[in-house]
């Protein structure tokens, strides 16, 4: 890429690529900014306010245009505000449990024991199982409160069994999501901890650092910037849990941001809302998104 | 006080011996460097010293006490590693008072020793810098602080130069002598590089496939080498070494002659010549000459010698200096 001529080349060349990612991402986008400005609902008898005809925005009496009722609507919605609580509360559980125990998970992968290799394979397995695939297991298997595997050990060691999903559908939803992400952490907090140099171990074992000193002080500064990583990426996806919520039936008390634009959408059939909702979440993703870089991105400069 | 013995110190991996078994004994405030090519155990030999490798069996005393089964830290020992092991996340002042720190030091104890070892080593400056705003004789000093500051019974030194650049290795060699005169603390040097063994040690163990081939001083290795190993590792350039109907001439399997043993002659002498090739460097000049029956040699001509190649010139080895050794590469002596 050293002439104008080459660099020239290298635009032309990546261009049709360019193009079609840019159209991916803006033709929907652009259709839901313009759905969120719509008086759009599929039960309107008279559904002619649709991208299929557009020849009635134009319409003397304008009853398409919303203008920012839809916005206004969604702002307003007492459930807007407790989707966002719920939205928050299930980030910031599931980041502190995959973190706390992704670290400690990792820690123990890390030591020599027999059939370490296997372990490992195994440990990846749950990140790997569908959202709703896991969501199904864990509501009908583990946390069901006759016949399930938690209510058996509750019962084992004399306890009343919880039914979950009734009294503590937050609890339920956090560990189902935990579960699958507590492996992504292990994974790159113990890839991380491999690399750790052989010789600062043994350097601070001739300093004769104790155990927990040796963490704090040697493998805990090693691991924040793949925490940080893992706090980023774990982030962006846990915005939009939806098929644990959706399977469990637990939006009453935890629904979350996704699982209200949902209910706007699929079941109140109001397009408009639920495109003005869509817009919405991604702009508070976004705000997220720009103080946790701002926060945890001079990390990852160094 | 810091003397070291290895008793019978043996280390295998299964089937692997590194090293069969070590006799050793360093004398308080000695200067000893392990010397031999890579993958000679010389290493392994240091870090079981170091209590950073256990012994399979044998003992090592530290100080007349049995340190064999004793902690890192509990021996009194200090290390600088090859990679410096800095910590990466640290000041320069939280690397070199990590250990006392660790030992549960005063604060007030801890800083003084810091400015002490600082001021010492130049590093005053730089105390609040991260070891990546350091340049690499910078890093090496931070380690050697970070060793100084827990005054120790001994020092044990892996390979520490062996990433400078040729310029500064010369220095931090004089300054790691000059720390040991100061000191006067034992140190265990490990090295593959036999100037340094040269110039540093005041004994030189050399090491072959795990084996202490011989210890001695520097000069006692250069003039009497017990084995072709030994011979052939220590000096440089390289000991010629001759077999076969020369040798037999002298009743032995092998001779050696030094580069610098030859007198050159451009009309008689022992063996007829060919000039090859010819290195000059100002102070010597060194000829690889084609020697017929014993084959290429090496000769040192001092200053600078005029040389044509295929020149034919005559070599005579000094009688006192010729080095014999019997089929299994051992020293005759007379």
């Amino acid at each position: 890429m050293a002439t104008q001529q080459t660099r020239a080349l290298g635009k032309l060349a990546v261009s049709p690529s360019v193009f079609a990612l840019f159209m991916w991402m803006i033709v929907p986008l652009a259709m839901t900014i313009y759905f969120s400005f719509l008086r759009y609902n599929l039960l309107d008898p008279n559904p002619i306010c649709s991208l299929l005809s557009p020849g009635a925005l134009l319409d003397a009496e304008n009853r398409c245009l919303a203008g920012i009722t839809n916005y206004s609507y969604f702002l307003t919605d007492p459930a807007f505000f407790k989707a966002m609580g719920n939205s928050l509360k299930l980030v910031g559980w599931v980041l502190a449990i995959s973190v706390v125990g992704g670290t400690l998970l990792a820690l123990l992968l890390d030591q020599a024991f027999y059939g370490r290799g296997f372990v490992r394979i195994m440990m990846i397995a749950p990140f790997l199982v569908m959202p709703t695939v896991s969501a199904l297991v864990w509501k009908n298997m583990m946390m069901n409160p006759v016949s399930g595997f938690l209510a058996y050990l509750f019962k084992l060691v004399g306890l009343q069994p919880i039914d979950w999903f009734a009294h503590a559908p937050m609890t339920a939803v956090v560990l189902m999501v935990a579960w699958q992400w507590v492996p992504f952490a292990t994974l790159i907090l113990l890839t991380s901890l491999q690399s750790l140099d052989e010789e600062q171990k043994e350097a601070a074992e001739m300093d004769g650092t104790p155990p927990l000193s040796y963490f704090w002080y040697i493998v805990l500064p090693h691991l924040i910037r793949p925490m940080t990583v893992v706090i980023l990426i774990e982030t962006i996806f846990l915005l939009n849990v939806f098929a644990e919520i959706y399977v469990t039936g637990t939006a009453g008390r935890a629904g979350n941001l996704p699982f209200l634009v949902y209910q706007y959408g699929l079941i109140a059939n109001d397009i408009g809302g639920a495109s003005a909702g869509g817009i919405i979440a991604v702009i508070l993703a976004n705000i997220v998104a720009f103080f946790l870089m701002r926060m945890i991105g001079k990390n990852l400069d160094a | 006080m810091g003397t070291i013995s290895l008793i019978k110190a043996r280390k295998a991996f299964g089937d692997a011996v590194i090293i069969p078994g070590a006799d050793l004994d360093i004398k308080d405030g000695e200067f000893v460097v392990f010397v031999g090519p890579s993958g000679c155990g010389k290493s392994t030999l240091l870090r079981m010293i170091a209590g950073l490798e256990d012994l399979t069996s044998g003992a090592i005393h530290i100080d007349g006490k049995d340190m064999t089964n004793e902690a890192p830290s509990k021996r009194g020992l200090s290390m600088v590693f090859q990679s410096y092991a800095l910590y990466p996340h640290m000041s320069v002042r939280g690397n070199i008072s990590f250990g006392l720190k660790m030992a549960g030091l005063p604060k007030a104890e801890i800083d003084a020793k810091v400015a002490k070892a600082a001021s010492t080593l130049n590093l005053t400056e730089y105390l609040d810098r991260k070891p990546r705003q350091l340049s690499g004789g910078q890093r090496q000093r931070v380690a050697i602080g970070r060793a100084i500051v827990r005054n120790p019974e001994g020092f044990l030194f892996d390979e520490p130069l062996s990433n400078l650049d040729a310029a500064l290795r010369v220095n931090m060699r004089l300054e790691i002598m000059q720390m040991h005169k100061d000191l006067g603390a034992t140190m265990i040097y490990v090295t593959h590089d036999q100037v340094e063994a040269m110039t540093m040690a005041d004994r030189i163990v050399v090491l072959n496939r795990g084996v202490i081939e011989q210890v001695g001083s520097p000069l006692e290795l250069y003039n009497r080498p017990d084995s072709l190993f030994v011979a052939g590792f220590i000096g440089s350039p390289k000991m010629n070494l001759i077999q076969g109907s020369e040798a037999k001439k002298f009743d032995a399997t092998t001779i050696g002659i030094r580069p610098e043993h030859l007198a050159i002659s451009e009309k008689a002498g022992t063996w007829t010549a060919k000039i090859r090739l010819a290195e000059h460097l100002g102070a010597d000049t060194f000829l690889h000459v084609d020697a017929g029956p014993c084959g290429m040699m090496t000769v040192r001509a001092e200053g600078e010698y005029d040389a044509t190649a295929d020149a034919k010139i005559f070599l005579t080895p000094e009688p006192s200096r010729i080095h014999r050794f019997d089929k299994d590469g051992k020293a005759i002596r007379k």
